[in-house]
């Protein structure tokens, strides 16, 4: 059962610690790391579908009568090519984040944001008030 | 040719609206704009006349989103007297705000003049509305067209009575009044005015019971109490909007919606047989009843006039609920007389604000002296609101006493004579009183000159007077086009 | 030429968008872009014409014939969600050259207009494509494209916002490739039209149940259904200007395709429905949504966080109808998904309008400014209108097929709560219109001038529309009322 489906239980834990991590992390950075271990388990998962046991590569050649599906291994680096992006794009608002705030860490962001807001919203009554 | 006529009636407004807006520039030429546009409407839908007296009620739908709930506009008889009253005073009260507006000096007044287009605009589409949701959303319209108009001072006590205005009369509405059509269209698939109801054998006593007491009370326009603190707020609006629309178009709007349910949604057989009306009847009796000692104690010659809208409005409610012809009748005569009574009392009122910048009853001692056109006239209005012949008002309080006779309501008998009293009491005094010396008149007396408010207001107020004698000698024409509605399911 | 029209509506966005980041001029590029996305207007009405009497187009990319090719299945479905993506696409398009030129300089307006395209090609495409694992593809480039749009937001804010919408958009994306996957697994294939038949004869797998699981979480991600509603405020609020019109209008709506498509089509209404009881799920979700975001929207004093907020409450209105699971609730529904797109992207559009003369989006700066620019405010108070739902608008036609449905189905206290959140509605959009016509307005925007006539015409062809398609209603019910009672017959 846990030798059978090994490939599975990986998958399960990466995308587990993955989903943690995005969401125990306040680390911008982290959270882009956790996301891709998150979609690496998936492409884990995929590759792992189209594993015929006891298959080669799918090659067009003599004595190759058993082999993987193909397909899958096509849709996941398709799915690679998006990850990248996604991570990229992560990353580069991270550096704009970081130009902007001083910081990546998400609480210290939060709180001047909420400082920003509070400054909003006062100067909006005061206009109210004058009213 | 009929049909031309029903988008005119509605678009004369709205393109007069439109014009005066363009044409602001000049006082004169957009003022003039206002006159002709309401001239025009009120001879469009005299225009109108000839088809139903012929017992046609032309019909046109200008579409139909959704199956069975079509934007349709039916001309009956009812909606015709709505129409003629509101079209009618428009003229005069254009002319009287024409003047109390300069008079007055006050700002805005392009704005004022275009939601004034535009709320009898709304008039004329829940006059003509040939089906409930039509009439919900010139409902609607007309709420949101007055707004502007009721906050139209700007300062805070504006916006406060804007503020209650405007909550009572969405909050009842759509609470209340689209629940009660939205039921009405789950029971019967339709929403359609049609002769004789389309209710009937679709409900049960309770459910018809409770749907009238939804509509009742969902339409706040009509004031019933408790909803009717709106109409008091109001009066902060300058006195044309408070004489037109709180004395004719948005009150009548109210009450002619009940009538309108009472007799083409339920069916006045129906309401007979399953007292659908009773919860509604009874809290319009207390209203009738309650409202007129309020206004007594109320010093405001504005508000004592609300408070006395509130109460006569009520007859209307009265009449439709005893489900009867007389009631009926007295209740579609009410929505005519008590307008034309109501709008002379409130032009009357303007024009004493406009002269004297008095609002307090007590202050007006001795002022019938130097303005003897203006009390002459709230005294016909008053006897007229009254229901003392030669005025209007006797007719509907008349056939209102009949009604609840037929229906043996004793009770209710009992209290529209307690009503009528009390109608004298807070009525008579204001007029009376101006008739009396004031201190220094009593010192100095024959120095007193007439100083009328200016002729755009008095004449409009003279003419609503003479209206109330005139209406008294042609209520049969009144009684003839009224009894043209019909009560009962046509023949098939 | 004809048959050819499902890769043309594609490709037209797709390849307009490198050529858009070639060019150094903004305007050059504004200009290819609002071309092209008006052709791909007119060749989606070709294809509603096409589809108008209940026929399908099938078009087998590249020649191949499925399930080895890509399909491409156009239906009524496809067609209305292609007309919302791209008229409103257009309509915003056009209007957006005067509101980056104040933000943006020449070369950076290029890029901005690539995204913008390949947003909206993306879009299409998940529209289009008959195929599982596309629908995962366009809808991360899409994404992609919708956070570098947001990013660009003036307020730094917009960057947290854009960053924190590609966490939850990825792991939303991801799950729905789970599902997928795990789909796969059963059936060996990706085709949409062969998953919907060999999925049924593995109804009692949990792999099934698993992939139906995580589809539903990931896809609630993407249309922002609450409660994972969280990315969506600041989105809305902090990108920048008119593009909150397109996103607001486009792309949570094409998400709620896809789970039309999915749910109803690929998973099968007996499945979704009796065996997994997504509607117990949908129903009171979307009622506490409606409900709570409505009322979060009363208290905001943002005007564009408001009208984020209104939009989680509409959308909850959508998929309510789909959990009511009868025709009256599903044509409410797609509808509404359109009726709503049009309304709330004429609502941002007129608020962007306003944003570029007064620089902010705070309600206070917003006082008065219906004597100050009286179209635009015209313009935002028809829609307003219409979003309440005032009979004889859009909205109207919408709510009461909701509202039909709820009663159709017993559930007097869902109608009663659907008539309390218009009244919620009425007072958020009552305070706008309040502040905007009745306050006095700030010295600094006393003299602010009318919108210039390019952001002013699509903003009145919004409330125009508005207006139109509560009269006639044969474009919007009359034919989501077939594609329902179809997707409801499919089971």
């Amino acid at each position: 059962m846990v030798t059978g489906l090994f490939n599975y239980w990986i998958v399960v834990i990466l995308m587990m610690a993955g989903l943690y991590i995005v969401m125990s992390s306040g680390h911008l950075v982290k959270k882009i790391i956790g996301l891709n271990i998150f979609q690496t388990s998936v492409f884990i998962f995929f590759i792992s579908m189209g594993k015929v046991s006891g298959g080669t590569a799918p090659i067009l050649k003599d004595g190759i009568s058993v082999f993987s599906n193909p397909l899958p291994h096509v849709l996941i680096l398709t799915a690679i090519v998006v990850g990248v992006a996604t991570t990229a794009l992560g990353l580069a608002i991270s550096v704009r984040i970081y130009e902007a705030y001083g910081t990546v860490e998400e609480d210290e962001i939060s709180d001047m944001d909420k400082e920003n807001r509070q400054r909003e919203t006062s100067v909006s009554t005061v206009v109210l008030d004058k009213q | 040719m009929n049909h031309t006529l029903i988008y005119a009636s509605f678009l004369t407004p709205l393109i007069g609206g439109a014009l005066l807006v363009l044409l602001r520039k000049n006082e004169n030429i957009r003022d003039a704009v206002s006159i002709i546009t309401a001239t025009i409407l009120f001879g469009i839908v005299l225009c109108l006349y000839p088809t139903i007296l012929a017992g046609n009620t032309p019909s046109v739908t200008l579409a139909e989103p959704i199956q069975g709930l079509g934007l349709t506009f039916t001309v009956e008889p009812l909606g015709l007297l709505f129409a003629t009253v509101a079209s009618g005073l428009w003229i005069l009260t254009t002319i009287y705000a024409i003047g109390y507006m300069r008079g007055a000096n006050e700002p805005n007044q392009s704005r004022f003049f275009l939601c004034f287009a535009i709320s009898i605009a709304a008039a004329i589409g829940i006059a003509f509305a040939g089906n409930l949701l039509t009439l919900f959303v010139f409902y609607e319209m007309l709420t949101l067209a007055t707004y502007p108009l009721v906050t139209h001072k700007g300062n805070e006590d504006a916006r406060r009575g804007g503020k209650l205005y405007l909550g009572i009369l969405m909050c009842t509405s759509i609470g209340l009044l689209l629940f009660a059509v939205l039921w009405t269209f789950q029971l019967t698939g339709t929403l359609d005015f049609r002769a004789g109801g389309i209710l009937q054998g679709n409900v049960s006593p309770t459910v018809a019971l409770i749907l009238m007491t939804l509509f009742a009370f969902g339409t706040g326009k009509a004031a019933l109490m408790p909803f009717h603190r709106w109409l008091p707020a109001a009066m902060v609006a300058p006195t044309p909007v408070s004489a037109l629309l709180h004395a004719v178009a948005v009150v009548k709007a109210g009450v002619f919606t009940i009538l309108k349910v009472v007799i083409y949604i339920f069916g006045i057989d129906l309401v007979a047989e399953t007292g659908a009306g009773n919860i509604a009847l009874w809290v319009a009796t207390f209203t009738l009843v309650a409202a007129s000692i309020i206004a007594l104690t109320k010093d405001n010659l504005k508000a004592r006039l609300a408070y006395s809208t509130v109460g006569q409005l009520s007859y209307v409610v009265v009449g439709a609920m005893l489900a009867n012809a007389a009631g009926i009748v007295g209740a579609a005569m009410q929505i005519a007389t008590h307008a034309m009574g109501k709008i002379t009392l409130f032009f009357c009122a303007g024009a004493i604000y406009v002269a004297t910048k008095k609002t307090e009853i007590s202050d007006m001692r001795g002022l019938g002296y130097k303005m003897p056109f203006t009390f002459g006239a709230f005294f016909i209005g008053a006897f007229s609101i009254i229901g003392l012949p030669p005025m209007a008002g006797s007719w509907a309080k008349w056939h209102l006493m009949m009604g609840s006779i037929d229906a043996s309501q004793w009770v209710i008998v009992a209290a529209l004579l307690l009503s009528s009293l009390l109608n004298i009491a807070y009525l008579i005094p204001v007029a009376a009183r101006a008739f009396y010396m004031s201190p220094e008149q009593a010192v100095n007396p024959g120095r007193t000159v007439i100083e009328e408010a200016p002729l755009f207001c008095v004449v409009p107020l003279c003419l609503t007077a003479a209206g109330c004698i005139l209406l008294f000698i042609f209520g049969d024409a009144l009684d003839h086009l009224i009894g043209l509605i019909p009560l009962t399911r046509a023949a098939p | 030429m004809i048959e050819q029209l499902p890769a043309i509506q594609l490709l037209l966005t797709l390849l307009a968008a490198p050529i858009c980041s070639m060019l150094r001029n903004g305007d050059q590029s504004w200009r290819l872009a609002t071309l092209v996305s008006w052709a791909s207007v007119a060749v989606a009405g070709a294809l509603l014409h096409q589809v108008w009497d209940g026929n399908e187009i099938s078009y087998h990319m590249g020649g191949w014939p499925p399930p080895w090719g890509i399909e491409v299945v156009v239906d009524e479905l496809t067609a209305i969600v292609l007309l919302l993506v791209t008229l409103f696409g257009a309509l915003v398009m056009t209007a957006l050259r005067e509101s980056l030129s104040t933000i943006m300089r020449h070369q950076r307006q290029s890029l901005y207009y690539t995204s913008f395209l390949l947003c909206m090609a993306s879009l299409i495409g998940i529209t289009l494509t008959g195929d599982a694992f596309n629908v995962f593809v366009f809808l991360e480039i899409s994404s992609l494209a919708t956070y570098t749009l947001i990013a660009r937001g003036r307020d730094r804010r917009a960057l947290t916002a854009a960053f924190r919408y590609l966490i939850m958009g990825t792991i939303g994306a991801t799950f729905i490739l789970i599902a997928i996957g795990f789909m796969y697994m059963l059936t060996g294939t990706l085709n949409m039209a062969d998953l919907a038949e060999r999925l049924p004869e593995h109804r009692d797998s949990r792999v099934l149940h698993a992939s139906f699981a995580f589809f539903t979480v990931g896809i609630a991600l993407k249309i922002a259904l609450f409660p994972l509603h969280y990315w969506l405020p600041n989105a809305y609020t902090y990108a920048p200007k008119a593009t909150t019109a397109f996103l607001a209008a486009t792309a949570t709506k094409v998400s709620l395709y896809v789970m039309i498509r999915f749910v109803f089509d690929v998973y099968g209404v007996e499945f979704s429905f009796q065996q997994m009881q997504l509607g117990t799920l949908l129903v009171p979700l979307s009622l506490a949504g409606i409900l709570i975001a409505s009322l979060t929207a009363i208290f905001q004093s943002d005007a564009k966080r408001l009208l984020a907020w209104s939009s989680v409450a509409q959308l909850g209105y959508m998929s309510l109808g789909i959990g009511l699971l009868n025709l009256n609730g599903l044509t409410a529904s797609i509808t509404h998904m359109f009726n709503h797109a049009m309304m709330k992207a004429g609502l941002f559009l007129a608020l962007a309008t306003m944003i570029y003369r007064v620089q902010s989006s705070q309600l206070t700066s917003l006082a008065g400014i219906g004597r100050t620019m009286p179209l635009t405010t015209g313009a935002f108070t028809v829609l307003g209108i219409g979003l309440i739902g005032v009979p004889f608008t859009a909205g109207f036609i919408s709510k009461w097929y909701l509202i039909t449905g709820a009663l159709d189905k017993g559930w007097l206290p869902v109608a009663v709560l659907l008539i309390a959140s218009s009244l919620m509605a009425i007072v958020y959009i009552g305070k706008m219109i309040d502040v905007m016509y009745f306050k006095p307005a700030p010295e600094e925007f006393s003299n602010v001038r009318e919108a210039p006539m390019s952001m002013l015409i699509p903003c009145w062809i919004f409330a125009l529309l508005t207006l139109y398609f509560g009269l006639d209603t044969r474009i919007t019910a009359g034919l989501a009322g077939r594609v329902a009672a179809n997707l409801l017959g499919a089971s």
